[in-house]
């Protein structure tokens, strides 16, 4: 696949429409990823948020509108997923590490059976990627046996092994307690510092204040307010304002 | 009648049991293929597919099992194919087993969570790689258990071949009893029989079940 000239943003929305029966979930949806830039998607549960994100990757079909991943036009049938989700990494809340394999075998998974790595460079490569999540040690370690922070660093060194050039969060920190979470924020943080492309749901406004280049608001299914992270400080709609308040009590 | 039960008699039974194990490896392994790619066609991505394999299904587990085996038998040979019992009782059997097998499959391919599905998905791995790779080894785990129960009722079904004169346990003992008119005992024999066949296997059922419990927490993550 051609590399998109380093104008272009690493992906795009314009205007996304998408329902889920008769329900609007995301009503002329559009904003752009620049490379390198870190996204933040906030907004409150059913804003419309996780399904914007998950049809980045197509993991839901949109019903309208245009979406452009690393050059692959995501809205037409005929995508080639596979070559997509080279490009794309995508971790879960749930971490989704896959309980029949070691920590090892769920990084070098992908790298074997989709690249066709040599094991000997995929193990170097789960070395690698899991030193970069700090669980060198878990190496033969099975998921059940990590914590739920130590799954989720886990879950983003397999991401991580494939090497995207795009990488989605969908609420990675929801299913932690706060000392869990500050564990996974530390290595998102490292990994924005290192200049990886990310687009994160979440909802932790401290933090999505402290690395994102740019916050996308939503609400009812469409982009409400969008602008620097200083928006969460000064917002400049009534909705957000009251977003913001209420997320504030809760951190 | 034809004096008593003697070691000729008894090893005559010796040999219907030992078809009847050799019925049932037959049914188990023809329907277990067979099953396997039931299981696969009800989930295909193809609609005619998985419409198809669930008519299928529905029409063998709406007939019964002495229906399936007459039809065997008497309907090939109808239609000019001279198949010997054990033809017709192994395939009428495989049918039969790969209906059920299929659809206990795919309960079980189908329990394994969702995002286990997407993870794979979002690894770029292909429909074929997620299934081996991903799926199927936390399906097995599942499937097993089931599995080895059904087995039982396989091992006690194939006296119904007994109708198309294939001489496995049950048409053995009948045949014995013909001759002995000991009714009483030799079915008694028979029933000794099947129960020492078919309770290992429940054995093992419920103990690869407690074991599976165990481990239950590997199937989900946390």
């Amino acid at each position: 696949m051609q590399q998109p000239p380093s104008s272009e943003p690493i992906v795009s929305l314009r205007d996304v429409q998408k329902s889920f029966g008769p329900l609007l979930v995301l009503d002329g949806v559009s904003f752009a990823v620049e490379r390198g830039e870190v996204l933040a998607l906030i907004g409150r549960s059913g804003s419309g948020k996780s399904t914007a994100l998950r049809c980045i990757d197509r993991f839901e079909k949109v019903d309208g509108g245009e979406i452009v991943v690393c050059g692959h036009r995501v809205d037409r049938p005929d995508v080639d997923l596979r070559a997509l989700r080279q490009d794309v990494g995508i971790v879960f809340q749930s971490y989704n590490l896959f309980p029949h394999l070691t920590i090892e075998q769920n990084i070098t998974l992908a790298p074997c059976a989709v690249k066709g790595l040599a094991a000997s460079q995929a193990k170097d490569l789960a070395r690698k990627v899991l030193a970069q999540v700090g669980l060198e040690e878990k190496l033969h370690a099975y998921p059940e046996q990590l914590s739920g922070g130590q799954q989720q660093r886990a879950a983003i060194a397999r991401s991580l092994a494939m090497q995207p050039k795009v990488m989605l969060f969908d609420e990675v920190t929801s299913a932690l307690d706060p000392e869990l979470t500050a564990e996974v924020l530390k290595v998102i943080e490292q990994l924005a510092a290192d200049g990886m492309t990310m687009v994160m749901v979440t909802h932790e406004m401290g933090f999505a204040k402290g690395i994102a280049d740019r916050i996308v608001f939503m609400h009812r299914g469409k982009v409400h307010e969008t602008g620097p992270a200083s928006i969460l400080t000064t917002p400049t709609t009534p909705e957000l304002t009251q977003f913001v308040g209420t997320g504030n009590l809760k951190s | 009648m034809g004096g008593h039960l003697n070691i000729n008699h008894l090893m005559f039974l010796g040999q219907g049991a030992l078809w009847t194990i050799g019925l049932s490896v037959i049914a188990l392994i023809g329907g277990g293929i067979v099953g396997f790619a039931i299981a696969l066609a009800r989930i295909s991505p193809l609609k005619s597919v998985r419409i198809a394999s669930a008519v299928y299904v529905q029409l063998i587990q709406g007939t019964p099992l002495l229906v399936i085996l007459f039809l065997g038998y008497f309907g090939l040979a109808a239609i000019g194919l001279k198949v010997s019992s054990l033809t017709a009782a192994g395939a009428s059997l495989t049918l039969y087993v790969a209906a059920y097998l299929g659809e206990i499959w795919r309960g079980c391919i189908q329990s394994v969570p969702k995002p286990q599905w997407e993870a794979a998905e979002g690894l770029a791995l292909s429909r074929i790689q997620r299934m081996m790779k991903v799926i199927l080894p936390q399906a097995i785990r599942i499937a097993t258990p089931p599995t080895v129960g059904f087995m039982v009722q396989i091992v006690k079904n194939t006296s119904l071949a007994s109708v198309v004169g294939f001489v496995e346990l049950m048409r053995s003992g009948q045949i014995v009893n013909n001759s002995l008119f000991e009714p009483f005992a030799i079915y008694a024999i028979i029933a000794v029989t099947y129960f020492a066949m078919c309770y290992p296997l429940s054995l093992f059922s419920q103990k690869l079940e407690r074991r599976m419990g165990r481990g239950r927490s590997n199937l989900a993550p946390a």
